[in-house]
């Protein structure tokens, strides 16, 4: 594996796996009266929060807390670069104060890439989702997820599993980042958006295009609905709400279309009435409630493959030492 | 004044000859030349051109002197050979009064390095509102004959219509930033599938050349000369292709780096990268090739545009805008356009010199290389190769795109009215206006 | 007692064969009989890798001399290595903790080669997180001596003495193909895929 997770295109079908099944091993932890590890004594994670996320900062939270890190809640929401410190301060604060892994979330696309690349620090860079780019730990949950439903085991991957990707494809970094890892693993992804939420150039993604979420729905094995943001609805990528949840929008009745292994995910937090109705939402198909729990598992297992053993911080430490 | 006599130079690539200056004049070209000189340059290997005319170039003074002079920007003119460069009017404040307009002719004279040419904004704070006192500063020492709110659009149609038909009045043109800003509204790079890929807000070419085909429009509509400022896609190439078909008095620049780098780059997010308008596709970059070689495309123009460290420094979505471009513009020309066979020394001397001038209209620039025309000259060579190394660099801001990139041709030396501005490489001290 | 003294690496050289080994496993399996007087609340809990070929052994082993069959689980003690640093990440293996727990239960411990002690170190504090046992015992096949910590094992299958360059390989049919345990130079098993660092503190035994 890489020593950053910036995208979810940098992680081989290896490294996936590899991911998946330790978070399978970690899933075991929530079932334990003391759920903890001691794996990450000694190392500082900063969760750097430059867009308020509470589900997301508090899964990393969790995760990280459960490996025995320090954690260092670092948010800079509202310093953006117009007033107040730049990335490149910040990240050399953080450099300095020994962070051996920064999960960042940022409202700028390439954010944690400029990270990641710079020099000015040496840990891992987690990206815990950039602007409209990625969000590489939600895709690997939602991997999981699936994985558990429509193909559990250690060592399986998603090899021809049908997957439906509804909504806002444009602005989804969630999207992007499905993209990528459910191809490596395998599986064939389907977005179903209005065209005016589509990314130019998305006919060269790996995946197929609709624009009717009817015709999909009976050859889908697992159907993710995207939220849809209100403030979308005043730049007219769709006329009205009430029409984009009658083409778009998930009700029992086109719940009912879907093969009836399928599952229904949702990456949160759910607009109900718009993309999905409470009463999809509060069926039994909906693994929602289930993604946030293997969150916390896959983000441990990220957090464990990238600094549980050698890290680049060490070699740096080693050869300050030798030098003296 | 110092007198000079070059040895062997190839005058636009031709055979070796030598010339001597004098006078702030080309006083003999000829083979073995019996003058004697104060200096003699041994330019064997060294390609004569006439010195080098920028019709967009960044000077930021006044107001970002952070960023760049007009001292150290006419420094980096020169090391990139040219001798006239046209100073854009974003300044703060911006050059949209005589006042402004002759601050800036003023400090390019004391500088001494090269002609600074100010351009004149088009409205009034590049507000896009209200035209500016145009006529004035035309009328004013700095005698501004080109107009543009680069940077900004002129979008309201019917603004734009009167600019083009009140330049008229004294042969002025309004050089257009062609992007339409509701298109445009949060764009980050080239809309296309890097873009989508990278979840970047998307520039679309058709907010390029919805503008430019409405300009063409408009200046035939009024009989005015239109100037559209960094072309930078096929489409665009094509409706300027089909405007200058027509007849109609329209001129267009290309930037060296639209010739050479694509969207492909900005994968690193690296804002380096960034750039108004932005870098295009691989088809784009050989349609503006193929564009400034048939002339359908008649200048290159740096779009020189510094910016200091900390704008750069950043992330992508909030760093600035452009490349600093003056002091490789040559050997990007020579690498792209030369060395593909696109265009011989002749054609670089007419696309970087004399049609540049001319859209300038600059008397004493753009001339010929023959006797009795003013010494403006740079001599370069072609057969050096190296990494660009920004340490290096005479203007204030190390924005390039280009660093450790090796690329071909170097400056050897420029003359400004028979004043050497470079010689073997090196910046020569000026002794203010000449 | 090595009387070897050239410095030319040795190559391994057989101290049990499958006989011995499955010899071993049956004692093991009687001495816990006896010692936890019918093993009524044994869980056996066996170490990856070998630990847990072992363990399933001595659990077959145990039902034939009981008749019953005793809670058999396993243990992965990567996450609570005190060498973690000094390698990257590793994959972690599967930990199964028998639907009864070990609250109150005799935990066996079973590895198949006792070293450092590091590993048992590692295992004890990972029981701590899953339940209080009534007690925890160790067995071994083989004790190579060399400890580190002040740990000893319950039941041994062979006392080894061994030097510091000599390196303890234990194969097992399940993983390995043959049942066998071999001993050689730690620079001769160092060129094949075996690699064992110079410390006793390192992994005696291939991951």
């Amino acid at each position: 594996m890489k020593r950053h997770l910036v995208s979810a295109a940098d992680l081989t079908r290896d490294d996936a796996l590899l991911i998946l099944d330790t978070a399978e091993e970690l899933a075991q932890l929530s079932g334990r009266a003391v759920k903890k590890l001691p794996t990450l004594r000694g190392r500082t994670v900063v969760n750097l929060f430059f867009e308020d996320s509470t589900r997301t900062k508090t899964s990393f939270e969790v995760a990280e807390k459960r490996l025995s890190a320090d954690v260092i809640n670092f948010s800079a929401k509202g310093s953006s670069v117009s007033k107040g410190e730049s990335l490149k301060d910040t990240a050399l604060t953080l450099q300095a104060m020994g962070a051996d892994a920064v999960v960042i979330r940022h409202h700028a696309s390439g954010a944690p890439a400029r990270l990641a690349q710079s020099d000015w620090l040496h840990g891992s860079v987690i990206n815990a989702g950039d602007g409209t780019h990625e969000h590489p730990t939600q895709a690997l949950l939602d991997a999981f997820t699936m994985r558990r439903h429509l193909n559990p085991g250690l060592g399986q991957d998603l090899a021809g599993r049908r997957v439906t990707i509804v909504g806002d494809v444009l602005h989804s970094r969630v999207a992007r980042s499905n993209v990528h890892l459910l191809t490596t693993l395998g599986a064939q992804v389907t977005f179903v958006a209005p065209p005016t939420l589509l990314p130019i150039g998305i006919e060269n993604w790996p995946c197929e295009i609709s624009y009717s979420l009817d015709s999909v729905l009976p050859k889908t094995d697992a159907l993710m609905m995207l939220r849809v943001q209100r403030e979308r609805m005043n730049a007219a990528f769709f006329p009205t709400e009430r029409e984009y949840s009658r083409r778009y929008g998930l009700d029992g009745t086109r719940m009912a279309q879907l093969p009836g292994h399928a599952i229904v995910m949702h990456p949160g937090p759910m607009v109900r009435g718009m993309e999905i109705t409470a009463e999809v939402a509060d069926s039994p198909r909906c693994t929602v409630v289930e993604q946030v729990a293997n969150g916390v598992s896959v983000r441990m297992a990220v957090l464990y493959l990238l600094l549980g053993g050698a890290t680049l911080n060490d070699a740096r430490t080693d050869s300050v030492e030798t030098a003296q | 004044m110092t007198t000079y006599l070059i040895r062997n130079a190839q005058i636009l690539g031709g055979a070796p000859q030598d010339l001597h200056l004098a006078d702030g004049v080309i006083k003999a070209i000829g083979t073995d030349l019996a003058v004697e000189a104060d200096i003699e340059i041994d330019a064997r290997g060294l390609i004569a051109l006439p010195g080098l005319v920028d019709l967009h170039t960044h000077l930021r003074e006044p107001g970002r002197e952070d960023a760049e002079t007009v001292l150290t920007g006419t420094q980096a003119a020169a090391m990139g050979g040219f001798t006239a460069v046209h100073a854009m009017a974003n300044t703060t404040p911006v050059a949209d009064t005589a006042g402004v307009v002759e601050q800036v002719w003023r400090l390019g004279q004391e500088a001494g390095y090269c002609d600074v040419q100010p351009v004149g904004a088009v409205t009034i704070g590049l507000g896009g509102k209200k035209l500016a006192e145009l006529g004035a500063m035309h009328e004013s020492a700095a005698n501004v004959r080109v107009f543009s709110d680069d940077g900004k659009c002129v979008d309201d149609a019917v603004l734009m219509r009167r600019a083009l038909e009140y330049v008229k009045a004294f042969d002025g043109v309004v050089a257009q930033h062609a992007q339409e800003p509701r298109l445009t509204e949060g764009a980050q790079m080239n809309e296309g599938q890097v873009s989508g890929e990278l979840g970047l807000g998307g520039w679309p070419a058709v907010a390029e050349e919805s503008i430019i085909a409405r300009d063409v429009l408009l200046a035939a509509h009024v009989g005015s000369r239109l100037h559209v400022c960094h072309v930078s896609t096929a489409g665009s190439v094509e409706i300027i292709r089909w405007a200058k078909a027509k007849g109609w008095d329209v001129t267009a620049e290309v930037t060296p780096h639209h010739l050479l780098l694509t969207d492909e780059l900005v994968r690193s997010y690296d804002p380096v990268y960034k750039v108004n308008p932005p870098l295009r596709t691989a088809e784009d970059v050989q349609a503006l090739r193929k564009a400034l070689a048939d002339g359908t495309i008649d200048a290159v123009a740096t779009d020189h545009a510094p910016h200091p460290d900390e704008d750069k420094d950043c992330e992508w979505a909030v760093a600035a805008m452009g490349m600093v471009g003056l002091e490789t513009a040559l050997s990007v020309v020579q690498q792209t356009m030369v060395d593909t066979g696109l265009l011989n020394w002749e054609g670089v001397a007419d696309r970087m010199s004399h049609r540049p001038a001319r859209i300038g209209r600059l008397a004493g620039q753009g001339r010929p290389v023959s006797v009795g025309e003013p010494a403006n000259l740079v001599l370069f060579d072609p057969a050096y190769r190296g990494a660009v190394n920004p340490d290096s660099f005479a203007t204030r801001s190390r924005n390039t795109p280009y660093k450790g990139l090796d690329l071909p041709g170097r400056v050897h030396a420029t003359f400004l009215r028979g004043r050497a501005t470079v010689l073997a490489g090196e910046l020569a001290e000026q002794g203010g206006a000449a | 007692m090595t009387t070897h003294q050239d410095s030319t690496p040795r190559p391994p050289h057989q101290v049990l064969d499958g006989t011995d080994i499955a010899r071993v496993v049956t004692r093991i399996a009687h001495e816990i009989v006896e010692r936890a007087k019918g093993a009524e609340d044994v869980v056996l809990l066996g170490i990856h890798t070998r630990g847990v070929h072992l363990a399933r052994r001595l659990h077959g082993r145990l039902a034939q001399i009981t008749g019953r069959e005793i809670p058999l689980g396993t243990l992965d003690i990567t996450m609570y290595r005190d060498d973690l640093r000094l390698k990257p990440a590793r994959a972690l293996e599967h930990t199964e903790i028998p639907p009864g727990g070990i609250d109150g239960k005799l935990v066996i411990l079973v590895d198949d080669v006792l070293f450092s002690g590091r590993t048992i170190r590692a295992a004890l504090d990972a029981l701590n997180d899953i339940g209080r046992p009534r007690a925890v015992q160790l067995a071994v096949l083989v004790d190579r001596g060399h400890r580190e910590l002040p740990i000893r094992a319950d039941y041994v299958g062979k006392n080894l003495p061994t030097s510091l360059r000599e390196a303890v390989q234990v194969r097992l049919s399940d993983s390995d193909g043959v049942d066998a345990v071999l001993v050689g130079d730690r620079d001769y098993t160092a060129r094949s895929s075996q690699a064992l660092a110079s410390q006793p503190s390192e992994p005696h035994l291939p991951e």
